[in-house]
């Protein structure tokens, strides 16, 4: 709350790209009014990894359709704040004004690879699309542009694969080839939302590399949105962990894995399986996420905290800064 | 070539369907009592044994069961229907004459309807819930529920009687003469003869018996359409589309529609088949010399060969429509055409 995002980038000198001030977002349901964000601040620098993680129902994903304008409204709503890219305000912008943006300055890809390209569209003319939108192309110009984006993502004998449909590729395929789409326009910024959730182990490692490869090489930052702290250390400047739309835990990633001081970023670390010598179960954050609607007193976090006290019941707790670490517990230190 | 191959097995199957239906066919003329020598013969034909023996042999009635099933599907072979009882004429030629005009106002109706009903549905899943929304929806419930001899007797006495505003029953005015044959179609052969005149007059006698129609099955493809559109509108790729900066009109018609279509297809196929097939009330009240009026005068007499000609041609529509029907499904559905 008293962060202040001048401060916290590394190199002071470079302009962010995007800033995200004091973001509340709130969800009209029957059942009553969530606020799926609440006071969300960061921002990100030019070629910088920021990672946000949480459970489902954290708020991460409605985050990133925030900054895409694609929150679904009604119910949806962005009650206040501000989304500065290079300085414009995107929540002040109209859905004409955001279409020159979305998939040219800013490209998104999605968690389900499966259902999130069209079915009766083939895959080269998915990722022409974009080229045809922001970029005057022609569609012939457009679909060799595409046979190259397929060849940059990896994509085996793209020729063939450019006139096929979603449903003959592999799921590792199709996240590729959304991949493929996000980049066409060789945007500022790639919001990935749990880009690896719904594919194979070895296809998560190589869409990451993937990923990887091409915030080094063009420079482009990434927002990596995920419950995955395996990602995260994959991917990954600064880490910003939230729960119940509020955020919890801000670091450096290296800080954050030797040293996560709220006691869900630790149960959310302590349940990445790992390879060592003593064999031992996985931690595991006991209880469930609670229901949006639900209001509870005090630290959102105290059902499901081991270490909770009275003091947790009764007062939400404030937003320590400890130098480039942030932690929004009471008993940060203790437990 | 896919494409080819898809088409090709679908015409397949459409050969195997039509020989189960006339076998079924068959066997219900087989089940349902009645000696058919005495429906088809007259009174004085059947006094002479040598006209109902010659009539026996001519038809294979002198042949074991499935002897005759084999006559019968050589006959049908060779399109013969057996004569109308009622006209004493060859079935084949009945239908033959009124089958244009069910099938022009069959065709009219449904293109009223698919054109109105997508637009409808489109309209009313984009403006969810508003005023427009709440409108379509009163209208293609009413369309859905009215009864239809009564609004055609409505529009009859509306738009013809009160207001002059419409020709009256028939397929043209009396002072003209229905132009050559060509396709049976008045609206075509009309144009085909280069008389504009008689082409408009046609088509203004297909205004009313065809809205009158396409009412009920307008109904039908609005809400189905309105519903897949929703539906369409609220999945990932459509969220995709959004996020590659694609303006609203574009996700609709170039995202959506083609995904939304494909279960309004089959409603629209379905829709051409019931007005190929039952029109009987519409028929009768605007004099349209049809299908619907042939069956009822058929059923009236008990004309036998008749009733079998108009069920085979029903069921013969159904599967065209289905068949092509499931041939636009492969066209908009890359996945079909895999199966």
């Amino acid at each position: 709350m008293n962060y202040d995002p001048q401060k916290t980038p590394k190199d002071a000198q470079q302009k962010p790209i995007l800033e995200v001030r004091h973001l509340c977002v709130d969800f009209h349901t029957a059942e009553g009014t969530v606020h799926a964000i609440n006071d969300l601040s960061y921002t990100l620098m030019p070629g910088e990894k920021q990672g946000i993680v949480g459970e489902s129902g954290s708020g991460k994903s409605v985050s990133s359709l925030a900054i895409m304008g694609l929150i679904p409204n009604p119910p949806g709503e962005i009650v206040s704040g501000q989304i500065l890219f290079h300085g414009t305000d995107l929540t002040k912008l109209s859905d004409k004004e955001m279409n020159k943006i979305r998939g040219d300055k800013i490209s998104m890809i999605f968690q389900e690879p499966m259902t999130s390209l069209n079915p009766i569209l083939t895959c080269g003319s998915q990722i022409a699309e974009s080229l045809v939108l922001h970029r005057g192309m022609k569609k012939k110009e457009a679909l060799s542009e595409a046979l190259r984006l397929m060849q940059e993502v990896g994509i085996a004998s793209p020729e063939k694969r450019m006139k096929e449909y979603p449903h003959q590729l592999s799921g590792g395929m199709k996240q590729r080839v959304m991949i493929a789409m996000a980049l066409a326009c060789e945007p500022e910024i790639l919001i990935c939302d749990e880009p690896t959730t719904a594919l194979d182990v070895t296809i998560q490692a190589q869409i990451l590399d993937l990923i990887r490869k091409l915030n080094e090489e063009k420079g482009m930052s990434v927002l990596m949105i995920t419950h995955d702290f395996g990602v995260i250390r994959e991917i990954s400047d600064n880490v910003i962990v939230m729960y119940t739309g509020k955020v919890v835990e801000r670091a450096p990633a290296d800080v954050i894995f030797k040293e996560p001081l709220h006691p869900y970023t630790k149960g959310l670390i302590g349940s990445i399986p790992r390879i060592t010598k003593e064999r031992g179960r996985l931690e595991q954050i006991e209880g469930m996420v609670p229901n949006p609607t639900e209001k509870i007193e005090g630290c959102t976090f105290w059902p499901r905290c081991p270490y909770a006290t009275e003091q947790c019941r009764k007062a939400d707790p404030p937003t320590v800064i400890l130098g480039m670490h942030q932690v929004k517990c009471w008993r940060y230190g203790e437990a | 070539m896919e494409r080819l191959k898809f088409i090709g097995k679908r015409l397949v199957t459409l050969l195997i369907m039509l020989i189960g239906v006339a076998t079924i066919v068959f066997i219900l003329t087989k089940l349902v009592p009645g000696d058919p020598v005495t429906a088809n013969l007259s009174q004085r034909s059947l006094s002479d044994p040598k006209i109902v023996e010659a009539y026996k042999v001519r038809y294979g009635l002198d042949k074991p069961v499935i002897v005759q099933y084999f006559y019968y599907i050589r006959n049908l072979l060779r399109l013969d229907l057996g004569t109308s009882i009622r006209t004493n004429r060859p079935v084949l030629e009945e239908l033959k004459r009124c089958y244009p005009a069910t099938m022009e106002l069959a065709i009219f109706a449904i293109l009223v309807a698919a054109v109105f009903g997508v637009l409808f549905g489109i309209i009313s899943a984009l403006r969810r819930n508003s005023v427009i929304d709440q409108i379509v929806r009163a209208i293609s419930v009413v369309g859905v529920s009215i009864p239809s001899f009564w609004f055609a007797l409505i529009v009859l006495f509306v738009f013809y009687y009160k207001l002059r505003a419409m020709p009256g029953p028939g397929r043209l005015s009396s002072f003209y003469a229905a132009p050559p044959t060509v396709t049976g179609f008045y609206t075509i052969d009309a144009l085909l003869q280069g008389n504009i005149m008689k082409f408009g007059d046609a088509l203004m006698h297909l205004i009313l018996p065809g809205c009158v129609l396409a009412a009920f099955t307008m109904g039908l493809i609005t809400r189905t359409t309105r519903s897949n559109m929703l539906d369409v509108m609220s999945t990932d790729y459509i969220r995709t589309a959004r996020a590659k900066g694609a303006p609203k009109r574009r996700v609709v018609f170039h995202h959506a529609l083609g995904n939304a279509m494909i279960p309004v297809l089959t409603v629209i196929g379905l829709g051409l088949g019931n007005l190929l097939g039952g029109m009987v009330l519409v028929e009768t009240i605007f004099s349209w010399p049809g299908v619907g009026q042939f069956a009822y005068e058929s059923v009236k007499a008990l004309d036998y060969p008749s009733i079998i000609g108009v069920s085979l041609l029903i069921a013969l529509n159904y599967m065209v429509i289905n068949t092509i029907v499931d041939i636009l499904y492969g066209v908009i559905d890359p996945r079909v055409r895999r199966r």
